[in-house]
Protein backbone atom coordinates (compact mmCIF):
# COMPACT_ATOMS: atom_id res chain seq x y z
CA UNK A 1 0.00 0.00 0.00
CA UNK A 2 1.08 3.39 -0.76
CA UNK A 3 0.96 6.88 1.05
CA UNK A 4 -1.75 8.91 -0.07
CA UNK A 5 -2.41 12.81 -0.21
CA UNK A 6 -5.14 15.11 -0.74
CA UNK A 7 -3.37 17.62 -2.96
CA UNK A 8 -6.98 19.58 -3.68
CA UNK A 9 -10.06 20.65 -2.93
CA UNK A 10 -12.96 22.26 -4.70
CA UNK A 11 -16.85 23.20 -2.96
CA UNK A 12 -19.51 25.02 -3.70
CA UNK A 13 -21.85 27.48 -1.65
CA UNK A 14 -24.16 24.99 0.40
CA UNK A 15 -27.62 26.54 -0.02
CA UNK A 16 -30.94 26.99 -2.50
CA UNK A 17 -29.02 27.07 -5.52
CA UNK A 18 -32.51 26.84 -7.49
CA UNK A 19 -30.12 28.10 -10.62
CA UNK A 20 -27.80 24.97 -10.38
CA UNK A 21 -28.74 21.99 -11.71
CA UNK A 22 -27.12 18.55 -10.19
CA UNK A 23 -24.53 18.56 -13.35
CA UNK A 24 -23.39 22.05 -12.98
CA UNK A 25 -22.86 21.68 -8.78
CA UNK A 26 -20.87 18.75 -9.70
CA UNK A 27 -18.61 20.08 -12.29
CA UNK A 28 -17.95 23.63 -10.29
CA UNK A 29 -16.29 21.83 -7.45
CA UNK A 30 -14.55 19.16 -9.46
CA UNK A 31 -13.00 22.10 -11.92
CA UNK A 32 -12.19 24.19 -8.54
CA UNK A 33 -10.43 21.06 -6.89
CA UNK A 34 -8.68 20.25 -10.66
CA UNK A 35 -6.95 24.05 -10.50
CA UNK A 36 -6.60 24.13 -6.81
CA UNK A 37 -4.51 20.75 -6.87
CA UNK A 38 -3.08 21.93 -10.90
CA UNK A 39 -2.70 18.40 -12.13
CA UNK A 40 -3.33 18.24 -15.53
CA UNK A 41 -4.91 15.05 -16.10
CA UNK A 42 -7.56 12.03 -13.96
CA UNK A 43 -6.74 8.29 -13.61
CA UNK A 44 -10.61 8.07 -12.51
CA UNK A 45 -13.56 9.50 -10.53
CA UNK A 46 -15.86 8.76 -8.00
CA UNK A 47 -18.98 10.41 -7.09
CA UNK A 48 -20.96 10.37 -4.04
CA UNK A 49 -24.45 10.81 -4.58
CA UNK A 50 -27.39 9.61 -2.58
CA UNK A 51 -30.50 9.71 -4.11
CA UNK A 52 -30.01 11.43 -7.54
CA UNK A 53 -32.94 9.08 -8.93
CA UNK A 54 -36.12 10.90 -5.95
CA UNK A 55 -34.60 13.94 -6.25
CA UNK A 56 -34.03 14.56 -10.23
CA UNK A 57 -34.85 11.08 -12.27
CA UNK A 58 -30.88 11.14 -12.67
CA UNK A 59 -28.91 8.08 -12.42
CA UNK A 60 -26.00 6.98 -14.57
CA UNK A 61 -23.64 9.67 -12.52
CA UNK A 62 -20.26 8.21 -13.06
CA UNK A 63 -20.81 9.08 -17.13
CA UNK A 64 -22.46 11.86 -17.29
CA UNK A 65 -20.10 13.94 -14.49
CA UNK A 66 -16.93 12.85 -16.24
CA UNK A 67 -18.64 13.82 -19.89
CA UNK A 68 -19.88 17.39 -18.46
CA UNK A 69 -16.21 17.53 -16.50
CA UNK A 70 -14.84 17.36 -20.23
CA UNK A 71 -13.51 13.72 -19.03
CA UNK A 72 -15.60 11.21 -21.59
CA UNK A 73 -13.46 7.83 -21.52
CA UNK A 74 -12.54 8.27 -17.84
CA UNK A 75 -13.08 5.49 -15.88
CA UNK A 76 -15.74 6.66 -13.00
CA UNK A 77 -17.75 5.60 -10.66
CA UNK A 78 -20.76 6.42 -8.66
CA UNK A 79 -20.78 5.33 -4.95
CA UNK A 80 -24.27 5.11 -2.60
CA UNK A 81 -24.30 4.40 1.00
CA UNK A 82 -26.78 6.71 1.99
CA UNK A 83 -26.20 10.00 3.87
CA UNK A 84 -22.52 8.62 3.77
CA UNK A 85 -21.80 8.10 -0.01
CA UNK A 86 -19.31 11.03 -0.27
CA UNK A 87 -16.90 9.89 3.12
CA UNK A 88 -17.62 5.98 0.87
CA UNK A 89 -16.72 7.63 -2.47
CA UNK A 90 -13.49 9.17 -0.63
CA UNK A 91 -12.35 5.63 1.15
CA UNK A 92 -12.76 4.43 -2.58
CA UNK A 93 -10.87 6.19 -4.05
CA UNK A 94 -7.66 6.58 -1.53
CA UNK A 95 -7.92 2.83 -1.76
CA UNK A 96 -7.51 3.04 -5.73
CA UNK A 97 -4.69 5.13 -5.17
CA UNK A 98 -2.77 3.35 -2.16
CA UNK A 99 -3.44 0.51 -3.76
CA UNK A 100 -1.35 1.79 -7.15
CA UNK A 101 -3.76 1.68 -9.51
CA UNK A 102 -4.03 4.63 -10.36
CA UNK A 103 -1.97 7.77 -9.82
CA UNK A 104 -4.44 11.07 -9.85
CA UNK A 105 -8.33 10.28 -8.69
CA UNK A 106 -10.92 13.08 -7.76
CA UNK A 107 -13.33 12.22 -5.52
CA UNK A 108 -16.46 14.36 -5.73
CA UNK A 109 -19.93 14.22 -3.23
CA UNK A 110 -23.03 16.23 -4.81
CA UNK A 111 -26.86 16.22 -4.17
CA UNK A 112 -29.63 18.26 -5.57
CA UNK A 113 -32.37 18.56 -3.05
CA UNK A 114 -34.29 21.38 -3.72
CA UNK A 115 -35.96 20.14 -7.17
CA UNK A 116 -39.81 20.00 -6.06
CA UNK A 117 -39.56 16.23 -4.76
CA UNK A 118 -40.16 15.12 -1.66
CA UNK A 119 -37.18 14.88 0.48
CA UNK A 120 -38.70 13.45 3.15
CA UNK A 121 -39.69 10.87 1.04
CA UNK A 122 -36.38 10.14 -0.63
CA UNK A 123 -34.75 10.78 2.20
CA UNK A 124 -36.42 8.11 4.31
CA UNK A 125 -35.16 5.96 1.65
CA UNK A 126 -32.38 5.37 3.65
CA UNK A 127 -34.19 3.87 6.34
CA UNK A 128 -35.77 -0.14 6.14
CA UNK A 129 -38.21 1.25 3.77
CA UNK A 130 -40.77 -1.76 4.68
CA UNK A 131 -40.39 -1.54 8.15
CA UNK A 132 -39.70 1.74 9.38
CA UNK A 133 -40.87 4.32 6.29
CA UNK A 134 -44.32 1.72 5.80
CA UNK A 135 -45.46 3.22 8.89
CA UNK A 136 -44.74 7.11 8.67
CA UNK A 137 -41.68 7.38 10.41
CA UNK A 138 -38.98 10.18 8.77
CA UNK A 139 -35.16 11.02 9.62
CA UNK A 140 -36.09 13.18 12.35
CA UNK A 141 -38.48 10.55 13.74
CA UNK A 142 -35.55 7.82 13.88
CA UNK A 143 -33.46 10.20 15.37
CA UNK A 144 -35.95 11.52 17.78
CA UNK A 145 -36.38 8.29 19.40
CA UNK A 146 -32.48 8.39 19.69
CA UNK A 147 -32.91 10.98 21.60
CA UNK A 148 -35.74 9.99 23.76
CA UNK A 149 -33.97 6.97 24.75
CA UNK A 150 -30.51 8.93 25.40
CA UNK A 151 -32.21 11.57 27.61
CA UNK A 152 -34.22 8.64 29.66
CA UNK A 153 -30.83 6.08 29.68
CA UNK A 154 -28.25 8.86 30.23
CA UNK A 155 -30.34 12.49 31.66
CA UNK A 156 -28.92 14.44 29.01
CA UNK A 157 -31.66 17.39 28.29
CA UNK A 158 -32.61 19.41 25.64
CA UNK A 159 -30.80 22.42 26.18
CA UNK A 160 -27.20 20.03 25.99
CA UNK A 161 -28.70 19.36 22.46
CA UNK A 162 -29.33 23.18 22.01
CA UNK A 163 -25.56 23.76 23.23
CA UNK A 164 -24.83 21.90 20.16
CA UNK A 165 -26.69 23.78 17.68
CA UNK A 166 -25.13 27.20 18.95
CA UNK A 167 -22.03 26.23 19.07
CA UNK A 168 -22.19 25.08 15.57
CA UNK A 169 -23.59 27.68 14.06
CA UNK A 170 -21.49 30.09 16.07
CA UNK A 171 -18.34 28.39 13.73
CA UNK A 172 -21.10 28.16 10.40
CA UNK A 173 -21.38 32.20 10.95
CA UNK A 174 -17.43 32.25 9.97
CA UNK A 175 -18.22 30.01 6.74
CA UNK A 176 -18.74 31.69 3.76
CA UNK A 177 -19.79 29.01 2.29
CA UNK A 178 -22.37 27.90 4.68
CA UNK A 179 -25.85 27.62 4.06
CA UNK A 180 -27.14 29.27 7.60
CA UNK A 181 -24.30 31.23 8.26
CA UNK A 182 -25.79 33.22 11.27
CA UNK A 183 -26.09 32.81 15.14
CA UNK A 184 -28.58 31.78 16.90
CA UNK A 185 -29.67 31.17 20.77
CA UNK A 186 -30.47 28.61 22.93
CA UNK A 187 -33.92 30.06 23.20
CA UNK A 188 -34.67 29.69 19.45
CA UNK A 189 -33.18 26.20 19.49
CA UNK A 190 -35.62 25.74 22.77
CA UNK A 191 -38.89 27.67 21.19
CA UNK A 192 -38.15 26.35 17.51
CA UNK A 193 -41.52 24.65 15.57
CA UNK A 194 -41.44 21.44 16.68
CA UNK A 195 -40.74 18.56 14.23
CA UNK A 196 -40.15 15.13 16.01
CA UNK A 197 -40.71 15.24 19.67
CA UNK A 198 -37.81 16.38 21.53
CA UNK A 199 -36.54 17.55 17.96
CA UNK A 200 -37.40 20.65 17.14
CA UNK A 201 -36.47 22.58 13.11
CA UNK A 202 -32.84 23.99 14.82
CA UNK A 203 -31.83 20.47 16.10
CA UNK A 204 -32.38 19.20 12.24
CA UNK A 205 -29.91 19.94 9.19
CA UNK A 206 -31.12 21.62 6.37
CA UNK A 207 -32.10 20.35 2.90
CA UNK A 208 -29.64 21.64 0.61
CA UNK A 209 -28.16 21.63 -2.68
CA UNK A 210 -24.08 21.76 -2.89
CA UNK A 211 -20.93 20.03 -4.08
CA UNK A 212 -17.10 19.11 -2.97
CA UNK A 213 -14.29 17.71 -4.75
CA UNK A 214 -11.32 16.43 -3.49
CA UNK A 215 -8.16 15.38 -5.59
CA UNK A 216 -6.02 12.38 -4.27
CA UNK A 217 -2.75 11.13 -5.51
CA UNK A 218 0.26 9.16 -3.83
CA UNK A 219 2.82 11.15 -1.58
CA UNK A 220 5.46 10.81 -3.61
CA UNK A 221 3.84 12.81 -6.63
CA UNK A 222 2.39 14.76 -4.40
CA UNK A 223 5.72 16.91 -3.74
CA UNK A 224 5.38 17.69 -7.19
CA UNK A 225 2.02 19.92 -6.47
CA UNK A 226 2.65 21.44 -3.38
CA UNK A 227 4.67 22.14 -0.61
CA UNK A 228 2.39 20.87 2.07
CA UNK A 229 1.81 17.61 2.22
CA UNK A 230 -1.37 16.33 3.81
CA UNK A 231 -1.68 12.86 4.04
CA UNK A 232 -4.91 10.27 4.63
CA UNK A 233 -2.73 8.33 8.34
CA UNK A 234 -6.28 6.54 8.92
CA UNK A 235 -9.41 4.73 7.09
CA UNK A 236 -11.84 2.89 8.86
CA UNK A 237 -15.69 1.65 7.28
CA UNK A 238 -18.30 -0.42 8.91
CA UNK A 239 -22.32 -1.19 8.55
CA UNK A 240 -24.93 -2.41 10.57
CA UNK A 241 -28.16 -3.01 10.83
CA UNK A 242 -30.02 -0.17 9.19
CA UNK A 243 -34.12 -0.53 11.04
CA UNK A 244 -33.19 1.33 14.07
CA UNK A 245 -35.12 -1.09 16.42
CA UNK A 246 -32.84 -3.94 15.57
CA UNK A 247 -30.02 -2.68 17.13
CA UNK A 248 -29.19 -3.64 21.07
CA UNK A 249 -28.76 -0.29 22.19
CA UNK A 250 -30.34 2.78 20.27
CA UNK A 251 -28.24 5.18 21.99
CA UNK A 252 -25.11 4.00 20.93
CA UNK A 253 -24.09 3.92 17.01
CA UNK A 254 -22.03 1.01 16.63
CA UNK A 255 -21.12 1.53 12.90
CA UNK A 256 -19.86 4.68 14.44
CA UNK A 257 -17.91 3.15 17.10
CA UNK A 258 -16.14 0.17 14.66
CA UNK A 259 -15.39 2.79 11.30
CA UNK A 260 -13.33 4.71 14.21
CA UNK A 261 -11.88 2.10 16.13
CA UNK A 262 -10.30 0.59 12.60
CA UNK A 263 -8.92 3.99 11.68
CA UNK A 264 -7.56 4.57 14.60
CA UNK A 265 -5.55 1.37 14.52
CA UNK A 266 -4.16 2.04 11.19
CA UNK A 267 -3.15 5.64 11.96
CA UNK A 268 -1.97 4.19 15.15
CA UNK A 269 -3.77 7.08 17.11
CA UNK A 270 -5.93 7.52 20.06
CA UNK A 271 -8.87 9.87 20.33
CA UNK A 272 -7.45 12.01 22.57
CA UNK A 273 -4.47 12.43 19.31
CA UNK A 274 -6.99 14.24 17.58
CA UNK A 275 -6.54 18.06 17.34
CA UNK A 276 -10.67 18.93 15.76
CA UNK A 277 -13.04 16.64 13.65
CA UNK A 278 -16.02 17.28 11.84
CA UNK A 279 -18.79 14.55 12.53
CA UNK A 280 -21.80 13.93 11.37
CA UNK A 281 -24.31 16.43 13.25
CA UNK A 282 -27.76 15.49 10.74
CA UNK A 283 -29.51 16.09 13.96
CA UNK A 284 -28.06 17.32 17.59
CA UNK A 285 -28.52 14.36 19.19
CA UNK A 286 -26.39 12.57 16.49
CA UNK A 287 -23.10 14.82 16.95
CA UNK A 288 -23.42 13.71 20.61
CA UNK A 289 -23.84 10.06 19.97
CA UNK A 290 -21.09 10.66 17.38
CA UNK A 291 -18.28 11.98 19.82
CA UNK A 292 -19.51 9.33 22.37
CA UNK A 293 -18.92 6.73 19.75
CA UNK A 294 -15.94 8.29 18.68
CA UNK A 295 -14.06 8.41 22.27
CA UNK A 296 -13.88 12.37 22.48
CA UNK A 297 -15.74 11.89 25.78
CA UNK A 298 -17.68 9.02 27.50
CA UNK A 299 -20.34 7.13 26.38
CA UNK A 300 -23.71 8.87 27.60
CA UNK A 301 -21.48 12.18 28.61
CA UNK A 302 -21.75 13.58 24.85
CA UNK A 303 -24.30 16.30 26.21
CA UNK A 304 -22.35 17.90 29.14
CA UNK A 305 -19.32 17.48 27.30
CA UNK A 306 -20.90 19.64 25.18
CA UNK A 307 -22.46 22.00 26.92
CA UNK A 308 -19.13 22.81 28.70
CA UNK A 309 -17.60 24.28 25.87
CA UNK A 310 -15.07 21.38 25.00
CA UNK A 311 -16.12 20.94 21.52
CA UNK A 312 -16.09 24.68 20.64
CA UNK A 313 -13.77 26.26 18.35
CA UNK A 314 -11.28 27.02 21.41
CA UNK A 315 -12.34 23.85 23.55
CA UNK A 316 -10.70 20.49 24.19
CA UNK A 317 -11.85 19.21 20.55
CA UNK A 318 -12.96 21.34 18.39
CA UNK A 319 -16.44 19.62 16.14
CA UNK A 320 -17.59 20.62 13.24
CA UNK A 321 -15.16 23.94 12.85
CA UNK A 322 -17.08 23.89 9.35
CA UNK A 323 -20.76 24.79 10.82
CA UNK A 324 -21.50 20.75 10.75
CA UNK A 325 -24.31 19.88 8.63
CA UNK A 326 -26.73 21.92 10.86
CA UNK A 327 -25.55 25.37 9.90
CA UNK A 328 -23.20 24.64 6.82
CA UNK A 329 -25.93 22.88 5.16
CA UNK A 330 -26.32 18.76 4.18
CA UNK A 331 -26.35 17.58 0.95
CA UNK A 332 -26.73 14.41 1.74
CA UNK A 333 -23.99 12.80 -1.23
CA UNK A 334 -21.33 15.66 -0.54
CA UNK A 335 -21.04 15.87 2.85
CA UNK A 336 -18.37 13.22 3.59
CA UNK A 337 -16.16 14.79 0.58
CA UNK A 338 -17.18 18.65 2.43
CA UNK A 339 -15.74 17.23 5.68
CA UNK A 340 -12.34 16.04 4.10
CA UNK A 341 -12.32 20.05 1.99
CA UNK A 342 -12.84 21.24 5.85
CA UNK A 343 -9.73 19.30 7.44
CA UNK A 344 -7.24 20.02 4.55
CA UNK A 345 -8.55 23.66 4.73
CA UNK A 346 -7.92 23.47 8.84
CA UNK A 347 -4.35 21.38 7.91
CA UNK A 348 -3.73 24.06 5.59
CA UNK A 349 -3.70 27.02 7.90
CA UNK A 350 -6.14 28.71 5.73
CA UNK A 351 -9.80 28.03 7.53
CA UNK A 352 -9.71 32.15 8.10
CA UNK A 353 -11.39 33.22 11.04
CA UNK A 354 -12.62 29.29 12.14
CA UNK A 355 -8.83 28.52 12.08
CA UNK A 356 -7.91 25.96 14.79
CA UNK A 357 -4.75 26.97 16.76
CA UNK A 358 -2.13 24.40 15.56
CA UNK A 359 -4.31 21.71 13.55
CA UNK A 360 -1.90 19.09 12.42
CA UNK A 361 -4.85 16.05 12.71
CA UNK A 362 -7.92 16.03 11.88
CA UNK A 363 -10.99 13.48 11.99
CA UNK A 364 -14.24 13.48 9.41
CA UNK A 365 -16.68 10.96 9.94
CA UNK A 366 -19.77 10.36 7.82
CA UNK A 367 -22.65 8.62 8.54
CA UNK A 368 -25.57 6.81 6.09
CA UNK A 369 -29.58 6.98 7.80
CA UNK A 370 -29.93 6.51 11.52
CA UNK A 371 -26.41 5.02 11.62
CA UNK A 372 -26.50 1.68 9.32
CA UNK A 373 -23.24 2.69 7.73
CA UNK A 374 -20.10 4.77 8.93
CA UNK A 375 -17.09 5.92 7.25
CA UNK A 376 -14.14 7.53 9.46
CA UNK A 377 -10.71 9.39 8.13
CA UNK A 378 -7.86 10.94 9.69
CA UNK A 379 -5.60 13.19 7.85
CA UNK A 380 -2.50 14.70 8.93
CA UNK A 381 0.08 17.25 8.10
CA UNK A 382 3.33 16.53 7.21
CA UNK B 1 -46.03 0.74 -7.56
CA UNK B 2 -45.98 -0.41 -3.49
CA UNK B 3 -48.70 -2.89 -4.44
CA UNK B 4 -46.83 -5.69 -5.10
CA UNK B 5 -44.47 -4.61 -2.63
CA UNK B 6 -46.78 -4.50 0.21
CA UNK B 7 -48.52 -7.89 -1.62
CA UNK B 8 -45.58 -9.70 -0.52
CA UNK B 9 -45.09 -8.60 3.26
CA UNK B 10 -48.39 -9.27 4.17
CA UNK B 11 -48.01 -12.38 5.99
CA UNK B 12 -45.17 -9.87 8.00
CA UNK B 13 -48.21 -7.12 8.23
CA UNK B 14 -51.24 -9.01 8.65
CA UNK B 15 -49.80 -12.14 11.47
CA UNK B 16 -46.70 -10.95 12.55
CA UNK B 17 -45.03 -13.79 11.11
CA UNK B 18 -41.35 -13.82 11.50
CA UNK B 19 -39.32 -16.47 12.58
CA UNK B 20 -36.66 -17.26 15.16
CA UNK B 21 -33.28 -18.85 15.62
CA UNK B 22 -33.08 -22.51 17.12
CA UNK B 23 -29.15 -21.70 17.43
CA UNK B 24 -29.54 -19.08 20.28
CA UNK B 25 -33.20 -18.19 19.97
CA UNK B 26 -33.43 -14.87 18.62
CA UNK B 27 -36.35 -13.69 16.90
CA UNK B 28 -36.71 -11.74 13.79
CA UNK B 29 -39.50 -9.96 12.12
CA UNK B 30 -39.16 -10.16 9.22
CA UNK B 31 -37.78 -13.70 9.06
CA UNK B 32 -34.07 -14.06 7.90
CA UNK B 33 -32.58 -16.34 6.18
CA UNK B 34 -29.23 -16.31 8.34
CA UNK B 35 -29.01 -14.95 12.18
CA UNK B 36 -26.23 -12.90 12.71
CA UNK B 37 -24.66 -15.85 15.23
CA UNK B 38 -24.15 -17.54 11.63
CA UNK B 39 -27.13 -20.08 11.89
CA UNK B 40 -29.37 -20.71 9.15
CA UNK B 41 -31.41 -23.27 11.23
CA UNK B 42 -34.83 -21.23 11.51
CA UNK B 43 -37.96 -22.13 12.53
CA UNK B 44 -41.08 -19.77 11.88
CA UNK B 45 -42.57 -18.24 14.93
CA UNK B 46 -45.89 -15.50 15.19
CA UNK B 47 -44.69 -12.58 17.14
CA UNK B 48 -46.94 -12.01 20.65
CA UNK B 49 -49.75 -9.50 20.37
CA UNK B 50 -48.14 -7.53 23.34
CA UNK B 51 -45.08 -5.32 24.23
CA UNK B 52 -43.56 -2.43 25.92
CA UNK B 53 -42.93 0.89 24.13
CA UNK B 54 -39.00 1.50 24.33
CA UNK B 55 -38.64 4.71 22.72
CA UNK B 56 -40.87 6.93 20.74
CA UNK B 57 -41.58 10.22 19.15
CA UNK B 58 -44.35 12.21 17.92
CA UNK B 59 -44.34 13.01 14.24
CA UNK B 60 -45.48 16.60 13.28
CA UNK B 61 -43.78 16.33 10.06
CA UNK B 62 -45.02 13.75 8.62
CA UNK B 63 -43.92 12.43 4.23
CA UNK B 64 -46.91 13.48 1.61
CA UNK B 65 -48.85 10.38 1.87
CA UNK B 66 -49.13 10.62 5.85
CA UNK B 67 -50.27 13.92 5.59
CA UNK B 68 -53.84 13.65 7.13
CA UNK B 69 -52.63 11.67 9.67
CA UNK B 70 -50.48 14.22 11.68
CA UNK B 71 -49.54 14.54 14.51
CA UNK B 72 -49.01 10.98 15.22
CA UNK B 73 -46.79 8.85 17.75
CA UNK B 74 -44.75 6.27 16.57
CA UNK B 75 -42.74 3.89 18.37
CA UNK B 76 -40.31 0.95 18.74
CA UNK B 77 -42.29 -1.72 20.57
CA UNK B 78 -40.53 -4.78 22.38
CA UNK B 79 -42.56 -8.15 21.98
CA UNK B 80 -43.69 -10.44 24.96
CA UNK B 81 -41.18 -13.42 24.08
CA UNK B 82 -39.08 -11.61 21.81
CA UNK B 83 -38.25 -9.53 18.48
CA UNK B 84 -38.58 -5.79 17.84
CA UNK B 85 -41.26 -3.32 15.94
CA UNK B 86 -41.44 0.01 14.95
CA UNK B 87 -44.90 0.99 14.09
CA UNK B 88 -47.64 3.74 14.90
CA UNK B 89 -49.37 4.36 17.93
CA UNK B 90 -52.93 4.71 17.83
CA UNK B 91 -56.27 4.69 20.16
CA UNK B 92 -53.98 6.73 22.37
CA UNK B 93 -53.95 10.13 23.52
CA UNK B 94 -50.17 11.68 22.47
CA UNK B 95 -49.84 12.52 26.15
CA UNK B 96 -50.13 8.89 27.16
CA UNK B 97 -47.48 7.75 25.20
CA UNK B 98 -43.98 7.18 27.30
CA UNK B 99 -41.14 4.60 27.12
CA UNK B 100 -42.01 1.51 29.04
CA UNK B 101 -45.74 1.78 29.14
CA UNK B 102 -47.45 -1.26 27.86
CA UNK B 103 -49.55 -1.98 24.51
CA UNK B 104 -50.60 -4.27 22.65
CA UNK B 105 -50.73 -4.69 18.76
CA UNK B 106 -54.16 -3.84 16.70
CA UNK B 107 -54.66 -4.51 13.46
CA UNK B 108 -55.23 -0.96 11.22
CA UNK B 109 -55.11 0.66 8.15
CA UNK B 110 -51.97 2.12 7.70
CA UNK B 111 -52.10 4.10 4.63
CA UNK B 112 -53.80 4.75 1.54
CA UNK B 113 -51.08 4.66 -2.02
CA UNK B 114 -50.24 7.91 -3.64
CA UNK B 115 -52.86 7.87 -6.81
CA UNK B 116 -54.26 4.42 -7.12
CA UNK B 117 -55.59 4.91 -3.25
CA UNK B 118 -55.06 1.31 -2.50
CA UNK B 119 -55.44 0.57 1.01
CA UNK B 120 -51.99 -0.75 2.85
CA UNK B 121 -52.61 -2.50 6.21
CA UNK B 122 -50.75 -3.60 8.96
CA UNK B 123 -49.89 -3.35 12.66
CA UNK B 124 -49.83 -0.61 15.23
CA UNK B 125 -49.96 -0.94 18.55
CA UNK B 126 -52.24 1.17 21.87
CA UNK B 127 -51.47 1.40 25.11
CA UNK B 128 -53.53 -0.30 27.39
ZN1 LIG C 1 -28.91 -17.20 16.18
Amino acid sequence: MRDVAVIGIGITKFGELWWQNLRELYVEAALKAIKDAGVDHLDSMYVGCMTSGLFCAQEHLGSLMADYLGQKHLPAYRIESACASGGLAFRLGYIEVASGMSDIVLVGGVEKMLTGADATFALASAADQEYEAFHGNTFPGLYAMIAKAHMTKYGTTREQMAAVAVKSHDNGSKNPNAQFPLKISKEMVLNATPVADPLGLFDCSPVSDGAAAVILCPVELAKKYTDTIIKVIGSGAATSTIALHQRDDITFLDAVYQAGKRAYEVAGLKPEDIDFAEVHDCFTIAEICCIEALGFCEVGQGGPFSEAGNTALDGKVPINTSGGLKSKGHPVGATGVAQIVELVEQLRGSAGERQVKNAKRGLAQNMGGSGGSSVVHILEVQ
Amino acid sequence: MIVPRHYKEMPQRYRLQGNRCKACGKVFLPPRLVCPCGSEDLEDYSLSWKGKILSYTIIRTPPTQFKYQKPYAVAIVELEGGGTVQCQVTDTSLEEVEIGKEVEIVFRKIFSEGEAGIHCYGYKCRVV
